[in-house]
């Protein structure tokens, strides 16, 4: 049912956005790796006056197992109020949830009670592909005219092309392909856009064959990963640009736009590059009329002894960076960079996004470095930081540290164990962990954790049609 | 038409024109994108024009229909239709889907005539187009104009003419709501502001279809 007036966490514009209340509540995805006991949504208190606060109080149960459950997101948001097709009285109260390798994809609502969310629909693996020749789908992006689902793979079989599909605001039946024209492009991963300006862009990971059992170090040396970005018209759903960073550049992953919407840029982590295992961070502009892709960030590798790494690293004697995931700040000020195999987490001031400087670093897990958390100083964390979620007021940082279960297996062989914390932002710059908020091990019931939804939204789920004035 | 008439399409007009959806947002995201105030204006003669024309096409249909065949008839039949559709809108959670923010000043006409047509703007007029003739005919006393010539082409322009009236009304209060909010308010009040106008709209719709069945039958 519509409300009478907008849902108030809708905001038009990203400093609108800033000035919102401080989420209460946190939404973790928890997989099981075994495949045995089913997947879950876990509900965490973030509320600092709260007396759970850092535990989890909340916990959903799908009805399936083997989901693999990996990012999710809201069936509306600030996009909502975009003028061409305003539906601002809808609720975001469903969190849309996939399964990366079931191809399964839950609706929850979390509107009659946000700490205990209720699977009211249940989109069939074969509904996906019958009607938009999609499986694998992984990003949920809340649009103005759908929810748009990116996939991985091609709905029969284990390979491409992957793309983008789109559900029915309402029904959340799948409505079909996206694309009206997909030029070559072949390999999908994540998808974001510049609303105001009719441009969604598209990275590349691999198809499922490529990822499903692991790292594949031959697809790796042999440069088959993704490594180009494409351009599309949002409106005409056609490619009207690739852009290839250079095939040493493997697994060109999360996208982050500049919220701003008189702004037509936006950054892009590479996981990393074949020929020194360094990771990098790269923007895309726009210059006379099409993109171009500058590297701005290089994360060096961290030189290892070879007794100290699993087997998949011993040839190299050094740690990759792995940059996995990255986020930006609701205001465009501050990029947060997940290192997953060094163990870091990076903040840039981005004020110039061809300048960052870097103004902060947590450490925790790593490879080698196996850096414990300060509330529990004498316990070696495996994992790192990954999939990194900042509060809409730009002031608490969110990490999990599982990759993805057939990676995490290859570079924590012993063990990747599932650990969230949370990290505050000075004002100004710097980050320092949170001692009171370490949900880990058990609390999560013996599931690895990746994304994390914040309730009412956060710097990765809202779209803005307005400036800041 | 009488006064009476004349005052209901303009009101309707400024009905429409409050709707945020129906065009004046769009304008006043057209002027922050560009950061000027001539962007948001040159937006709404556009967003008009289409307007009048999803509203024209009904106005000229009722109106030459009713030269050809009993008042009345076009009455029932275009309430009970108006009724159904606002019912339809009312019950219908579905939402007007285009996803292009950057347009041509033809492609924004079209965008509003598209909206305006999918909202059914023009068939809210029906109870003052309907009755016109019935009120000519039945209550020809109360008329202060008389329709410019008998036949379809007279009737049409008739209708024509109501359509005008209605848009000028609408584009008076979309160009005084999208000044005010771009220059003194600012965006952020839609939070608070942006009434369920799509809710209102359709039990007008119905309201509007119920009246005219009643004054036709």
């Amino acid at each position: 049912m519509t409300r009478w007036t907008p849902d108030p966490t809708f905001y038009p514009s990203p400093r609108d956005a800033s000035a919102a209340p401080a989420e209460t509540l946190a939404y973790v995805a928890a997989f099981d790796r075994s495949a045995s006991r089913p997947d879950a949504i876990a509900v965490i208190d973030t509320d600092p006056a709260s007396s759970s606060y850092g535990s989890v109080v909340g916990w959903t149960d799908l009805p399936h197992t083997g989901d693999e459950l990996h990012h999710f997101g809201w069936n509306a948001c600030s996009s909502a109020l975009c003028p061409t097709a305003p539906h601002p009285h809808v609720e975001r109260r469903y969190l849309i949830v996939p399964g990366l390798r079931s191809s399964r994809i839950y609706v929850l609502d979390v509107g009659d009670d946000p700490r205990a969310p209720r699977i009211v629909k249940e989109i069939p693996a074969d509904e996906l592909a019958s009607r938009a020749g999609y499986s694998r789908p992984h990003t949920i992006h809340c649009g103005p005219d759908g929810i748009y689902v990116s996939a991985l793979g091609a709905g029969d079989g284990d390979d491409g092309p992957g793309g983008i599909a789109v559900l029915d605001h309402t029904t959340f039946d799948v409505r079909g392909p996206w694309e009206n024209d997909r030029g070559d492009q072949y390999l999908a991963y994540d998808f974001w856009w510049h609303l105001t300006r009719d441009v969604l862009v598209t990275s590349e990971w691999g198809t499922p064959s490529m990822i499903e059992n692991g790292i594949d170090p031959a697809l790796l040396l042999n440069r088959q990963y993704g490594h180009r970005l494409h351009f599309w018209d949002l409106a005409k759903r056609n490619l009207v640009q690739t852009v290839d960073l250079g095939d040493q550049y493997q697994m060109p992953l999360e996208l982050r736009p500049a919220h701003d919407p008189t702004k037509e840029y936006g950054f892009v982590g590479v996981v990393v590059s074949v020929e020194d295992l360094s990771a990098s961070i790269w923007v895309w502009h726009r210059v006379d009329g099409s993109f171009e892709v500058t590297k701005v960030i290089d994360i060096p590798a961290e030189p290892a002894d070879a007794a100290d790494l699993p087997p998949a690293l011993q040839p190299f004697g050094a740690v990759p960076p792995l940059v996995t995931d990255i986020d930006l700040s609701v205001d465009d000020r501050y990029l947060y960079v997940s290192a997953w195999g060094t163990g870091e987490l990076k903040q840039y001031d981005v004020s110039d996004p061809f300048h960052p400087v870097e103004t902060g670093s947590v450490r925790l897990g790593g490879v080698v470095r196996r850096q414990a958390h300060p509330s529990s100083p004498s316990e070696r964390l495996a994992g790192g930081p990954q999939m990194v979620e900042v509060s809409r007021d730009g002031k608490r940082v969110y990490v999990t540290n599982s990759l993805y279960g057939a990676w995490d297996d290859q570079f924590y062989p012993d063990g990747v164990g599932a650990w969230l914390a949370k990290i505050d932002v000075a004002d100004g710059g710097g980050m320092a962990l949170d001692e009171r908020f370490f949900p880990h091990g058990d609390d999560f019931r013996g599931r690895r954790v990746h994304q994390t939804r914040l309730q009412g939204g956060d710097a990765s789920s809202d779209s803005y049609c307005f400036p800041s004035a | 038409m009488s006064w009476g008439q004349l005052a209901a399409l303009a009101g309707l007009g400024a009905f429409h024109g409050l709707n945020p959806a129906m065009g004046w947002l769009f304008a006043v995201a057209r002027g922050m994108q560009e950061r000027s105030r001539a962007a948001l204006l040159t937006s709404l003669p556009p967003i008009a024009a289409g307007h009048l024309a999803s509203v024209a096409i009904v106005a000229a249909v009722v109106s030459a229909t009713e030269s050809i065949v009993a008042a009345n008839v076009v009455g029932v039949a275009g309430g009970l239709l108006l009724v159904g559709f606002g019912l339809w809108r009312l019950l219908s959670a579905r939402h007007f889907r285009w996803a292009r923010m950057r347009m041509s000043a033809a492609q924004l006409t079209g965008w509003s005539f598209l909206m305006s047509s999918a909202h059914g703007a023009g068939l809210m007029l029906l109870p003052v187009l309907a009755t016109a003739t019935v009120a000519k005919v039945g209550h020809a006393d109360h008329a202060v104009m008389t329709s410019p010539a008998q036949g379809t082409p007279g009737a049409a322009l008739e209708g024509l003419a109501a359509a005008g009236v209605h848009t000028i009304a609408m584009l008076a209060v979309m160009a005084a709501l999208a000044t005010i909010v771009y220059t003194y308010v600012g965006v952020n009040v839609l939070r608070r502001a942006w009434f369920n106008v799509d809710r209102l709209w359709a039990g007008v719709l119905v309201g509007a279809g119920a009246l005219t069945v009643a004054l036709a039958a």
